[in-house]
């Protein structure tokens, strides 16, 4: 009998399952969920930064019709809400009360103070503008270096001088010593911006309780349902996770800020067992501005020291964290281990120091936003290399490649407890300044210069560090969780297979990646193959997805799985050819006898033949399904350069970003297309902190940049078409050898773009300007660069 | 509140709905007439999720009264399909990868429905233009361009 052709499919820029209900209006995103009954809530959001809840008066709005209830604080917590928990210790960590609703301070504009469930959403938030909060006002911080001075106005009674932590990695002495002994020392202070997702959908969550079964099933915009559902149930509500079901549906974009768990989503759970009724609550665009958590803002102290080759001798940075009003899940995690452990980059650096101060202020909370951490270190290391390479006479391309680690030291130690996997940096350099042109470009550059024109070119070599493992590591560094994934593959009587992955899509397309996966793995069509995600109630488990993480680790869970269904299936094949199991052999969806192709039975009729289970072999039980916790003995770190080409109006201070050039070394690539495709987003998201994006406070503590109009998330008219490309380097780490796509482009590109500017305008004899480098910036820099030359 | 009795017309299919004076036709849409399709994403006309079509000419639904649009055609993102056919839009956003999460996609493509019934074959900067009130936070917008480019090449092979 012949072997059918089976076409692979990793590797091929399969178009996606999901986008058909996409593309035609069909997808299910949590408001478009609809039940009968539903109530909806509304906050009543404090309008300061800092005061004492004096009295809270709710009557007129508990008089307005169809209003059901009204709540605070206090009845939240004496109703046995407890405080939402972080998920990530570090020694001495100082962790205040994060409650739902404030029970007697306010620390931020937009925290809620109280909730109005009404029949209508319009009627629940006309009746909390009639909800009566009196304040005391208290003296309000917004700036992390300014909370730490003495006599800063204080957040938390229970964090003295406003500090959750001091941490520290690397080696403070060797550090010390190599700087003093530096041919050269860069200095610089840096400040990353602070941050806001903006995913297109606003978060939502809508909860119902069935009194008969006493289940409580939650709808919410989710990166990570079982999370949510573990520390809802288990820490903040004391729901039991048999009787609480957490749906996370068609998910509109998250970045990070739908990780955590959120004030509304508990109060909403707690409202609708509470009352009886659903209940339902879609954040406005104005309240994701003050309640999404935010990402970024921090201020480093740098000293880069260099030998006289140009060979880089130590790096010692220290950070002031802004960690915002409360501890967010994950927040201490973020400016630690995800920040100080990549401040190696890509570079053979002998000695690294970092500390770090995480500080409460009377903001937002911070946590994780795409690359967490990571971008905050590029940054770092990518804006002092290029100040660096002026300040020493180098060429900046030249510069990085003295100091590349070379692909002879892998996997590679670095100064900061990580081990990388595999790299091979030089490669992607090189390819990167081949598409720019690298050469040409410098002599357009001075060609342009002298006609008034300035245009600028920016590198930035990056790492990134994907799926953050393993479990027991991270256990001892303070992860309150484990950081594994689970796959349940389900081969059905007829070999249809059902995947039950604990990772969560939320416009990465695992139903096509995951499919592309089990299709190949098990010789089917796709067709064949549903993948299932995002669903308590018919997943085991699962840990979700962030970090970059689903490829590497929750495609590795499914691939084991699918080897535990070919050795189940080959046992039970062998059983019905009457030979012997490694005589077996699987391929292209069909088991037969080796060297008798003839004699084979299909997976469908294996699959039927053990839920017949009529003819079993000895030892085995019916059914073929399998399920599997992968929990990979280290992160992946993929790398890549990028490349920034932009001109600046000098007259009006606007840059125009002209060329954006992407090598990128995800390690193998499942589906092409979609790697593009979180590159391109990547680096539209990282181009536009560097030129439009700032979460801005004022004095009082009100955020300044709360609208769309306000807040520059980039436009279509804004950006060119991005020039990407690839190396290839699998990674050791996990069979399937990919790395993860997700958060590269964010990494990168801020630094690129930044020193694309600051390269445009050095005939300025400006060295520095922080972000965002929006018109009025580089205009006033620009000025003050020729008032300077006039006198 | 006053309440008023409207006819309008979705997709072809006329719809009498009893609304509030401050009704938005984004809630009439996904609200009365369950048609989801039709996304909201802030609220104030910046992002464009809400985008449909009244009468043919896009329009953001969150910035529009129930009211305005009585006695008005309507189209939106479920219309798109004709007779079990995609629309060469939707074929190129899913060829092309014009989509990921596909929070924003319905208004994209009444937007860029729009932009190709004024402008057969436009180039990369008007396509830029035309989509520039409709924000994707997933795409970079790369792929969006490739999507509608595949569309106006593929409509210009049916015309």
């Amino acid at each position: 009998m012949a072997t059918a052709t089976v076409e692979r499919l990793i590797g091929k820029a399969v178009r996606r399952r999901e986008d058909l209900r996409f593309i035609t209006g069909r997808g299910t995103f949590t408001d478009d969920v609809k039940l009968p009954g539903t109530h909806h809530a509304a906050f009543v959001r404090s309008s300061l930064a800092h005061g004492r809840i004096v009295n809270i008066d709710a009557s007129r709005a508990m008089a307005h019709s169809g209003v059901r209830a009204v709540f605070t604080g206090k009845d939240l917590a004496d109703g046995g809400v407890n405080p939402i928990p972080v998920g990530w210790l570090l020694p001495g960590l100082k962790t205040p009360d994060f409650r739902a609703i404030a029970v007697d301070r306010v620390r931020h504009v937009g925290e809620a103070v109280a909730v109005v469930v009404a029949e209508t959403a319009a009627i629940a938030r006309d009746a909390a503008e009639l909800v009566q909060v009196d304040y005391e006002e208290l003296p309000v911080v917004v700036d992390a270096v300014a909370a730490l001075r003495p006599g800063a106005p204080q957040v938390h009674a229970s964090a003295p001088d406003n500090r959750s932590f001091h941490w520290e990695i690397g080696d403070r002495a060797r550090t010390e010593s190599a700087l003093r002994g530096a041919a050269k020392v860069v200095r610089t202070r840096l400040i990353n911006q602070r941050l806001i997702a903006n995913a297109i959908e606003p978060r939502a969550s809508l909860a119902s309780y069935h009194p008969g079964t006493d289940e409580l099933t939650l709808w919410v915009t989710s990166q990570n349902p079982h999370v949510h559902r573990l520390i809802m149930g288990a820490f903040v509500l004391g729901l039991p996770e048999h009787s609480f079901r957490v749906i996370a549906p068609d998910v509109g974009g998250a970045f990070g800020s739908k990780i955590f768990i959120y004030p509304e989503e508990v109060a909403v759970a707690w409202l609708a067992r509470k009352l009886g009724v659903p209940v339902k609550w879609t954040a406005q665009r104005s309240e994701s501005f003050v309640t999404d958590m935010q990402g970024r803002d921090h201020v480093s102290e740098v000293e880069m020291g260099f030998d006289a080759g140009g060979k880089l001798a130590g790096l010692r940075v220290k950070t002031v964290a802004n960690l915002g009003a409360y501890l967010s899940l994950f927040a201490p995690c973020v400016p630690t281990y995800l920040y100080g452990t990549l401040l190696n980059g890509l570079y053979d650096i002998p000695a690294i120091h970092c500390e770090v101060d995480g500080v409460f202020t009377n903001t937002v909370p911070v946590d994780a936003y795409r690359g967490a951490g990571r971008p905050e270190a590029c940054y770092v290391l990518e804006r002092t290399m290029d100040i660096a390479s002026r300040e020493l006479g180098l060429d900046p391309a030249e510069l990085r490649k003295r100091n590349l680690i070379s692909k002879e030291r892998f996997p590679f130690q670095t100064q900061v407890a990580l081990t990388y996997d595999s790299g091979n940096y030089a490669p992607a350099l090189a390819r990167a300044l081949q598409m720019v042109d690298y050469e040409r470009f410098r002599a357009e550059q001075t060609e342009a210069r002298k006609k008034g024109r300035y245009l600028g070119l920016g590198l930035s070599c990056y790492i990134e560090a994907c799926g953050l493992a393993p479990s027991q590591v991270v256990g001892s560094l303070g992860a309150q969780a484990g950081l594994y994934e689970s796959a349940t593959v389900r081969v059905h009587p007829t070999g249809k297979v059902t995947v039950l992955t604990g990772s969560h899509s939320h416009g990465q397309g695992h139903e096509t990646t995951f499919s592309q996966l089990v299709a190949d793995t098990l010789g089917i069509p796709m067709t064949d193959v549903d993948i299932v995600h995002g669903d308590t109630g018919r997943i085991p488990f699962g840990m979700g997805t962030y970090g970059s993480r689903s490829g590497a680790v929750g495609g590795t869970a499914i691939h084991m799985s699918l080897q535990k269904i070919i050795d189940k299936g080959r046992a039970l094949a062998a059983h019905l050819l009457e030979a012997a199991p490694d005589d077996v052999e699987f391929k292209a969806g069909r088991f037969s006898v080796k060297g008798s192709p003839d004699r084979g039975k299909t997976l469908a009729e294996v699959s039927l033949a053990a839920y017949l289970a009529h003819k079993m072999p000895a030892g085995h039980e019916p059914g073929l399904e399998m399920t599997s916790f992968y929990d990979p003995s280290n992160f992946t770190f993929p790398f890549g350069t990028h490349i920034a080409v932009v001109e600046v109006d000098v007259e009006t201070g606007r840059t125009a970003l002209l060329r954006y050039v992407a090598v990128d070394d995800v390690g193998n690539v499942i589906n092409p297309m979609i790697v593009d495709g979180q590159l391109h987003g990547g680096i539209a998201q990282g181009v536009a902190q560097a030129l439009w994006e700032w979460a801005s406070y004022d004095e009082a503590g009100q955020l300044t940049t709360g609208s769309l109009m306000d807040y520059g998330v980039p436009r279509a008219d804004q950006l060119p078409s991005f020039e990407t490309d690839r190396t290839v380097t699998p990674s050791p780490v996990n069979p399937l050898g990919v790395k993860g796509a997700g958060e590269a482009g964010t990494i990168a590109s801020t630094p690129a773009v930044a020193n694309a500017v600051i390269d445009a305008l050095s005939p300025f004899g400006i060295t520095h300007l922080d972000l965002p480098l929006s018109p009025q910036r580089v205009w006033k820099a620009v000025q003050a660069a020729r008032g300077g030359e006039r006198r | 509140m006053a309440t008023h009795d409207i006819r309008v017309t979705v997709n072809g299919t006329a719809y009498d709905a009893q609304v509030e004076s401050r009704l938005l036709l984004v809630h009439l849409l996904r609200d009365q007439l369950r048609l989801t399709g039709t996304h909201i994403g802030c609220d104030t006309t910046h992002c464009g999720a809400c985008t449909v079509l009244l009468d043919g000419q896009p329009v953001k639904s969150c910035t529009v009264l129930a009211v305005q649009a009585d006695g008005r055609q309507i189209s939106t993102v479920e219309g798109l399909e004709k007779d079990g056919k995609l629309h060469p839009l939707q074929e190129g956003f899913w060829e092309k990868h014009g989509l990921q999460c596909g929070y924003c996609t319905p208004g994209m493509l009444m937007t860029t429905c729009a932009l190709l019934t004024r402008s057969k074959n436009p180039s990369e900067a008007e396509i830029r233009e035309a989509i520039s009130g409709n924000l994707c936070r997933c795409t970079g917008y790369n792929n969006i361009v490739k999507a509608v480019q595949f569309a106006a090449e593929r409509l210009g092979k049916e015309a």
